[in-house]
């Protein structure tokens, strides 16, 4: 099993590399297509703003390799925000894996960024998180809008899109890094569940 | 649901956690890594871990076991300490970090701020206040280098007024520590969260006064924190984090349940 996490040269790099790792498999991270394409699985990490990440993806000219993929795919956080199709943040278009969109949370009087651990609720097509309620560490201030293709949704003064999926490509709002064991255990099903079915 | 967060706090010193009163004749508690995966295991939300030493000295928070924090727990944490450069802050965050936390430093050069949002994003900026009730002219004073009773001083900050500083230079997270209460366990500073809280568009964590488990619930109830902070009473097994949240879930306030 060949582990890829793309460089994104966002900060949370090395918590997903060591996430990997002490579920016993090896990764590397790399900004290398050849390497990406090769991999079994890919994750697109990504902490910061989409205009930065989206710039450092196309300076990498990993734009065409990540919309080329077949394998699964995770993205995380901003990884995952990256893979819809436009985001209100910096008003940029990313990179339209899964046809949704990322808008600013509204949560009126709430804190912002939404920071610590919420439940979602996963639909039943959800082959990473299959129990209601449980706890997922989030920090963000944009989210996915809820639409066909979220599989688990969450609530923080609005309701968004806290995973999706478009045949091969996954995404998770929160971190299952730093999640506990119920990120550990979507992180484990994402490595070693037969996904094959949501292959193009 | 949100769940409100309880946060062990572990000063470190010469690589050992260490807990003073008021800031001040520091005991070694005991060693990171243990102390770490202990609290990770029981139910932490996340951690803090706060080179006491570091801005006072001049020097930044040595860095080799964060990356093997980072190994060992599946919580968020933070890491603070002398971090006053865009270079020093990278290195953090690669060996793992999730978020920093700046105190004296901003004070220093407030555009510190900025420049690290900028850099690594809203989301792993966290802003430290020591915030000191001055019973004589009856103001909250923001004090820096705190860390060394010999360097420790007040700036020319007014906590409400710095608050809002920081927040606009795109802070994401705010940790409040009440220096009049710090290690006496009489309680969170309730008035003073309070308060601010009406000025604090990001999250806020409350430090400082933790002595019994009520505190936690009063301080959630009261205050509408969204973290509390504590040292002493998780380091010296005055009631354990469970305990905490099993008060908390009795007075209907959010929790993350302990993973079993």
């Amino acid at each position: 099993m060949k582990v890829a996490i793309v460089d994104t040269e966002c900060a949370n790099l090395t918590s997903v590399r060591f996430a990997i790792e002490q579920l016993g498999y090896s990764c590397t991270v790399t900004d290398d297509a050849d390497a990406i394409r090769a991999a079994d699985r890919v994750i697109l990490p990504g902490v910061g703003t989409a205009a930065a990440a989206m710039r450092n993806l196309q300076r990498k000219q990993l734009v065409d390799v990540l919309k080329s993929l077949e394998q699964p795919v995770l993205g995380i956080c901003l990884g995952m925000q990256l893979m819809t199709s436009h985001s209100e943040e910096g008003d940029v278009e990313c990179l339209g894996l899964i046809p949704s969109l990322t808008k600013r949370l509204e949560v009126g009087e709430l804190p912002l960024p939404h920071m610590g651990w919420n439940t979602s609720m996963p639909t039943n097509s959800n082959p990473l998180l299959k129990t209601a309620e449980q706890y997922c560490y989030f920090v963000h201030s944009y989210a996915v809008v809820v639409d066909e293709y979220t599989i688990a949704e969450a609530e923080y003064g609005q309701r968004f899109a806290s995973m999706i999926r478009h045949n091969n490509y996954f995404g998770a709002q929160f971190h299952p890094e730093r999640s506990g064991k119920v990120g550990e255990s979507i992180l484990r099903e994402f490595l070693e569940a037969k996904l094959c079915y949501y292959l193009r | 649901m949100l769940a409100k967060r309880v946060i062990p706090c572990l000063d470190v010193r010469d690589g050992q956690v260490v807990k003073g009163v008021k800031f001040r004749n520091h005991e070694v508690i005991g060693d990171i890594i243990p102390l770490a995966r202990h609290y990770a295991e029981s139910g932490a939300d996340e951690l803090v871990f706060y080179d006491i030493t570091a801005s006072s000295d001049g020097r930044t928070v040595d860095k080799s076991w964060v990356e093997r924090v980072a190994k060992e727990i599946n919580i968020p944490f933070t890491v603070a300490g002398g971090i006053r450069s865009v270079a020093q802050a990278q290195e953090l965050l690669s060996k793992g970090a999730d978020k920093l936390s700046i105190n004296s430093p901003a004070l220093l050069d407030p555009s510190l701020i900025d420049t690290l949002v900028a850099e690594f994003g809203q989301q792993c900026i966290v802003i430290g206040i020591d915030s000191f009730f001055n019973e004589e002219t009856g103001t909250y004073e923001v004090h820096q280098f705190t860390g060394d009773e010999k360097k420790s001083r007040k700036s020319a900050w007014q906590t409400k007024d710095w608050l809002q500083e920081v927040i606009k230079r795109g802070a994401g997270e705010i940790v409040l520590n009440c220096m009049n209460q710090d290690g006496v366990r009489k309680g969170y500073d309730i008035e003073q969260l309070a308060a601010l809280r009406d000025y604090c568009s990001v999250p806020i964590i409350a430090s400082g006064g933790a002595g019994e488990i009520q505190h936690f619930v009063d301080v959630f109830n009261d205050a509408k924190v969204d973290g509390a902070l504590a040292a002493s009473v998780f380091h010296k097994n005055v009631f354990s984090i469970a305990d905490v949240k099993s008060a908390m879930y009795n007075n209907d306030i959010a929790v993350r349940p302990i993973e079993p």
